[in-house]
């Protein structure tokens, strides 16, 4: 049968029931063939993720494969997620797959940090051990590459624990420190700053000069779009001495890509010194987990670490190439959920009043992806609320720790769609880099340096417009 | 996809006994989608019947748990297991009410407690080569085996690391299944605390089982209570927007019988070639964990439960479209037919020619149905927001 000419365009089936128009002819319309055009009632930010966009509120936002992806990818990505979600057993094992943990490492899968691929959390007491938050190390100085050089006696990142017959680094705990502050408006807040206290350290005492830097795991949706944001409109962005004068120096990250054997554009972590989603997962395997694979083939052991340099392996590499390539192609494709309540009057004047406070100067909304190796992820028009430049962020939340250009006060900014599930997916708030930030509020209030003048917008900003700046946060 | 516009005597028949608006649209033939109402309420009915049968499954197995940890012995063992192994089919059908954040599985929902796999054996009790492994023997980590501990360790520092549920008892009950031919084979005096038992910390061991078996049951009645007709609970209000009913009805099937069952469950499986991603590792349950989740797909359209037929979303798409509706009848159809053709036990079926060939067949039959579950929420003019 021959659809009529005169079918209208079908109705999506991905919209929130809200945005369902009551179409008189729809069940006409049904009949006429697979024709996709977004309705017009329906704000394009909202698909944060364009057309890999998924609609899920729940606990499982963060999980789901990028809404447009072929059936072969979803098949590996579900098969990517089985090697995310394992955990590794200490060599030599029975089950050979998944044996080779450590010999030192800070969790046994991916998803303990990363948990339903969500956001870590820092410890909630002095006394609890880390999990989803670890810390980096250097000292003074660059590695051949220009990156940070490890601590002579512990490495790049420290590891608590560790396999049986290998001692571990040590304990390293947080504290907090309160910080009372006024807004303009005389209603009080308090900030917590957190400090790193190591204990127990079994490789004797750190370098006096070492470096520290604690990261959380952050959430895992739409990392493949933001490999696939053009390089051009990135640097477009960059504005190193800042000769429009806004007070905002975006400066790229250029770091070491053993893949193509130069510094390319970094763009992923805390401070943009991953260039893609292979090196990232397979700096993640070695570096949290003690798993080598093909790109990072050697154990992590310092030569202090003796007993960890004679442990047995679980194979030559550990994770073989073809579950590598599972999970950099499930932590690539990751879908972004779409917005929720963008239609509340307050969340449309929380965006006025977030583009007012010059936020978007950095937290930028929009890109087009360019071609990506992963057809599904290429040209979408994504909503992302980041640059992927390094900017001074002050004193206050520095780690001093330089990575690759990145200074001891720099952190790329990091992105914000599906910051308003966090408390969903991981029931906690905890933001920022370290997870200091106990709430979106907080963590507007530490932002300083070039973002001085948009955290002192916020503070000066009444209370009602404070709220409905961070309701636009969590439409987002 | 075979079209259908004009509208048939039938249809009308059928939409006039619905008590439906049979009203025309202005710009065709076609009756309006037909009123819901009473194929929500009767899903309303038959969640709750099945949730009741979930409660009543683990109340049984809750027996037999106190008997064994009681009197080990190989009876009391088998009773057990197979109180565990009846349990199951109900909570299998009861999971097409999953995956739109209702009373199982909303934010503060106890699905991951109920019913989360794989799980790390070792997070629970010894293993193979490693005797002092697991929460039942780390005395020094936890002295004390509690409702409170359980809870807040399940799911902790990673998703394999699962201290409840189903699968839980399932390893205490079976432990690690090392047989080509059948399921796991824990020794009944892995729980005699005489001095003579197997293993060690078999006093603690049956704590635990106790206490997860506990917890298993208090979650399982959280959820039926919601779904209690005539209560002021999450039934009442979920009744009260038909159309968004609807809408989570048909995505929690497609939820299921897509990314869950054929893809999780099966195509993972498939995949990896290991029995760590089957369903049922340890009681080899995992065929009968298959036929359960397609019939609960089954179930909720045709409005049907334990035998039981009620008004479904069968008669909304017959009243529209009945060709539509027999191809999707056929489909779940095909699924069952399908998933019972594949051979016993899943484990051994993973790695044979034949048993890759036949689960291979049941995730395409699968894959159908989802298909057709999108071809119904276009049909009955709702919004699922599938995601697969």
């Amino acid at each position: 049968m021959t659809p009529p000419l005169s079918c209208p365009p079908r109705r999506r089936l991905s919209l929130p029931a809200s945005l369902a128009a009551a179409g008189l002819c729809s069940a006409l319309f049904a009949a006429c063939g697979p024709a996709e055009a977004p309705p017009p009632s329906i704000p394009q930010d909202v698909m944060s993720g364009g057309d890999t966009t998924i609609f899920d509120d729940g606990r499982e936002a963060f999980s789901y494969p990028a809404k447009n992806l072929t059936r072969e990818h979803k098949d590996t990505f579900f098969l990517g997620n089985t090697t995310f979600n394992r955990n590794w057993v200490q060599a030599p094992a029975s089950v050979t797959s998944s044996d080779g943990l450590g010999p030192l490492y800070n969790a046994t899968s991916c998803s303990a940090c990363h948990f339903k691929d969500g956001r870590g959390a820092p410890p909630e007491t002095d006394t609890e051990p880390m999990l989803g938050l670890l810390v980096r190390l250097s000292v003074p100085g660059e590695d051949a590459h220009g990156g940070p050089l490890a601590e002579p006696a512990y490495g790049g990142q420290f590891n608590h624990h560790s396999i049986t017959g290998v001692p571990p680094e040590g304990s390293c705990f947080v504290e907090y420190e309160e910080i009372q502050g006024t807004y303009p408006d005389g209603e009080p807040y308090s900030l917590r700053r957190p400090k790193l206290v190591f204990a127990d350290l079994s490789y004797g005492d750190m370098a006096p000069d070492a470096m520290t830097s604690p990261r959380v795991a952050p959430v895992m949706i739409g990392l493949g779009l933001l490999e696939a944001i053009p390089e051009a409109d990135i640097l477009a962005l960059a504005d190193e001495d800042d000769a429009d004068g806004d007070g905002i120096s975006g400066r790229p990250n250029f770091v070491w890509s053993a893949g193509a054997n130069a510094a390319v554009l970094g763009r992923l972590g805390w401070k943009a010194n991953q260039p893609n989603m292979r090196a990232q997962v397979s700096g993640a395997f070695l570096g949290d987990m003690g798993i080598t694979s093909s790109v990072r083939p050697d154990a992590d052991c310092t030569p202090s670490e003796t007993a960890c340099a004679e442990a047995p392996n679980g194979g030559d590499p550990e994770l073989p190439d073809d579950k590598l390539d599972r999970v950099v192609l499930y932590s690539r494709t990751l879908a972004v959920p779409a917005r929720r309540e963008y239609d509340d009057p307050d969340v449309i004047r929380g965006k006025q009043l977030f583009e007012a406070a010059g936020c978007a100067s950095c937290h930028v909304e929009s890109f087009q992806t360019g071609p990506f190796e992963i057809e599904e992820l290429s040209n979408q028009t994504i909503f992302p609320y980041t640059d992927l430049l390094l900017h001074d962020m002050g004193e206050d939340l520095a780690d001093g720790r330089p990575d690759y250009l990145a200074t001891g006060t720099e952190w790329r900014t990091p992105p914000l769609w599906g910051i308003g599930l966090v408390h969903v997916v991981n029931h906690h708030e905890y933001f920022l880099h370290d997870g200091r930030a106990r709430g979106l509020e907080e963590a507007i209030l530490w932002h300083g340096g070039e973002a001085e003048p948009s955290r002192e917008s916020f503070r000066a900003m009444s209370a009602p417009d404070r709220e409905a700046l961070v309701r636009f946060l969590e439409s987002l | 996809m075979k079209v259908i516009i004009s509208i048939t005597p039938r249809a009308l028949f059928a939409s006039a006994t619905l008590a439906l608006a049979a009203a025309l649209t202005g710009c065709g033939s076609d009756p309006e989608p037909a009123d819901p109402t009473p194929v929500v309420e009767r899903y309303v009915e038959m969640v709750h019947d099945t949730y009741e049968d979930t409660v009543f499954g683990v109340t049984t197995l809750k027996g037999t748990v106190d008997d064994l940890t009681a009197t080990p012995s190989e009876a009391s063992l088998k009773a057990a297991r197979d109180a565990w192994i009846a349990a199951r089919p109900s909570y299998g059908e009861s999971e097409s009410y999953r995956f739109y954040g209702g009373p199982i599985d909303d934010e503060d929902g106890p699905e991951g407690r109920i019913n989360a796999w794989p799980l790390d054996e070792a997070f629970i009790d010894y293993v193979e080569g490693a005797p002092e492994v697991g929460i039942i023997n780390q005395l020094q980590s936890f002295p004390d085996i509690t409702k409170d501990i359980l809870i807040s360790q399940n799911e902790k520092g990673g998703e394999k690391n699962i201290a409840t549920g189903y699968h839980a008892v399932e390893f205490l009950l079976w432990g690690q299944d090392q047989s080509t031919t059948g399921p796991g084979a824990r020794p009944y005096t892995d729980y005699v605390t005489d001095g003579t038992g197997t293993a060690e910390n078999q006093d603690r061991r049956a704590q635990y089982l106790t206490l997860v078996t506990d917890i298993l049951l208090e979650d399982l009645i959280s959820v039926e209570v919601q779904w209690e007709p005539g209560a002021d609970n999450y039934a009442a209000s979920f009744a009260k927007d038909p159309k968004d009913a609807l809408g989570k009805m048909l995505k929690g099937m497609g939820s299921l019988s897509g990314a869950e069952l054929s893809r999780e469950r099966m195509n993972n499986a498939l995949q990896e070639q290991d029995q760590e991603e089957e369903h049922s590792c340890f009681s080899d349950n995992t065929h009968a964990d298959l036929v359960a989740n397609a019939t609960a797909v089954q179930n909720v359209y045709l409005g049907r439960y334990g035998g039981e037929d009620g008004p479904g979303i069968d008669d909304l798409v017959a009243a529209t479209n009945p060709d539509l509706d027999a191809q999707v009848k056929a489909d779940l159809d095909a699924v069952l037919g399908a998933i019972d053709a594949i051979p016993q036990p899943f484990d051994q079926a993973i790695v044979s020619e034949d048993g890759r060939a036949k689960i291979q067949a049941a995730i395409d039959a699968l894959q159908k149905v989802t298909d057709d579950i999108v071809l119904v929420a276009a049909e009955l003019e709702v919004t699922i927001n599938l995601e697969e």
